[in-house]
């Protein structure tokens, strides 16, 4: 039988190249993840708000991104700009300007579920105990909100991590790419090599996603 | 924007549509099972059975649909399994799908304290009619908001199918992006085709979960 192609992963430079493919996607996802938790926070907040128009907004803007593939956006902001306004994107800030978009409405969403979540009893009691608007929010909301959203926000970089495989599809060199190219560069030699290959790429993923996941289980379990 | 040109395309939207459909839904049905069957063999604690189960979720929920079906049907054919496009977007989907469903169905069941197993053990009821009768329903009405999520989430990762070539909605979006240059018609087709596709089962989804609200116990 012939071998499976994991001696190709040793040739050369190819598991760094991998390696260095799964960092792009890596890279594109804790950029977008940041900026999704920080705006996401002030969004969730906002969602809270009893303001009609702005309730209106965030619901539509929430279910643009429900509904909505994130291959299709990724599409419009990248092949659309370019179409509209003229605009040469680079790939990368396309990806994400998308993730980030998906992101902070993930996120927002979040927050504002957990703010929500902490019953109106513990605002009223605070009040009650003399606590001024301020100390409320400080001492007895925003310790409580934290520990609820901290397994989710860790929860929401493997989703990131995974969705941001699509990037491919708008031209960027990441991991399963170059996964492509090693193949297609060792097709004479080593014709069964998309299996190894393709299973360490498998493997790489889980091994990043997997840890992160289990974090985030473990928190909500302690915090709960 | 041409209309001329849209109408054109719109049957090959619409074919692109119903596979993308036919796909995303197969992929849904065999999720469903596959969470239905993993969720019982972790909470009935079948031996061997609940840690293959663990494995499989844990493997499929931390890796992306693309990369999983790369492996699919790039990777296995390298070893003697050879399948088509079709049969690989659909059971990528249905594994990639039994996995969420598996851990929604499973904390929908674990959602019932145990104290009410026992009350109801206590009035006389076997095992069985508890199950049937007290936990069942509760786990299945607490259960639904995590199906339509997942079911929504099932039917937009239809969208990376075009890597393995399939002719969804993305795949003749791109194709004829790149024949005719007409990008904007072709990009607010595909908004269209997908709102068509998932706009309904939101709305749907949105007033299954208020109905069933009513059934929960207590509160």
């Amino acid at each position: 039988m012939q071998s499976l192609g994991i001696d190709v992963l040793f040739k050369g430079t190819n598991f760094l190249r991998l390696l260095s493919g799964l960092w792009v996607a890596v890279r594109i996802s804790l950029i977008s993840v940041s900026i999704s938790i920080l705006v996401g926070l002030i969004v969730g907040v906002l969602m809270t708000s009893e303001n009609r128009i702005l309730k209106a907004v965030f619901r539509i803007y929430l279910e643009i991104v429900r509904i909505m593939p994130q291959m299709v956006l990724l599409f419009i902001v990248y092949f659309g700009t370019t179409r509209v306004f003229g605009w040469n994107l680079d790939a990368e800030i396309a990806a994400i300007f998308v993730f980030s978009f998906w992101g902070i409405a993930e996120m927002g969403d979040l927050v504002r579920g957990a703010l929500i979540s902490i019953s109106k009893i513990q605002y009223e009691s605070a009040m009650a105990l003399g606590m001024n608007g301020k100390q409320v929010y400080y001492y007895v909301i925003l310790p409580q909100t934290i520990r609820r959203l901290i397994p989710l926000s860790i929860n929401l970089i493997t989703r990131m991590i995974k969705t941001t495989s699509l990037v491919m599809m708008i031209g960027i060199v990441e991991v399963l790419k170059v996964a492509q190219q090693i193949i297609e560069a060792n097709r004479r030699s080593s014709p069964n090599a998309a299996f190894g290959i393709f299973a360490v790429v498998f493997l790489l993923y889980f091994l990043i996603c997997w840890p992160i996941s289990r974090l985030s289980v473990s928190l909500e379990k302690r915090w709960s | 924007m041409d209309l001329d040109v849209m109408i054109s395309y719109l049957p090959l939207y619409k074919d692109a549509l119903l596979l993308t459909m036919r796909i995303g839904w197969q992929g849904a049905a065999i999720a469903v099972v596959i969470g239905l069957l993993g969720s019982a063999g972790i909470h009935f604690k079948i031996p061997i059975v609940r840690y293959m189960v663990y494995a499989y979720t844990q493997l499929f929920r931390n890796t992306p649909l693309l990369v999983q079906l790369f492996f699919i049907y790039f990777a296995l054919p390298k070893i003697g399994i050879l399948v088509s496009p079709e049969v690989c977007g659909t059971w990528g989907l249905g594994l990639l799908g039994g996995a969420y469903m598996t851990e929604t169905f499973r904390s929908g069941l674990d959602s019932i304290p145990k104290i009410q197993s026992e009350s109801a053990e206590s009035l006389g009821m076997s095992r069985s009619q508890v199950f049937r009768y007290v936990i069942l329903p509760q786990a299945v009405s607490s259960s639904v908001p995590g199906l339509v999520a997942n079911i929504i989430f099932l039917l937009k990762e239809t969208s990376v199918f075009s890597t393995i070539s399939l002719m969804d909605l993305m795949f003749t979006a791109k194709d004829l992006i790149g024949m005719y240059a007409k990008t904007i018609e072709c990009l607010v087709l595909l908004v269209i085709f997908y709102l068509i596709m998932l706009l309904p089962v939101s709305v749907l989804g949105d007033l299954l979960e208020r109905r069933l609200r009513h059934a929960e116990f207590g509160d």
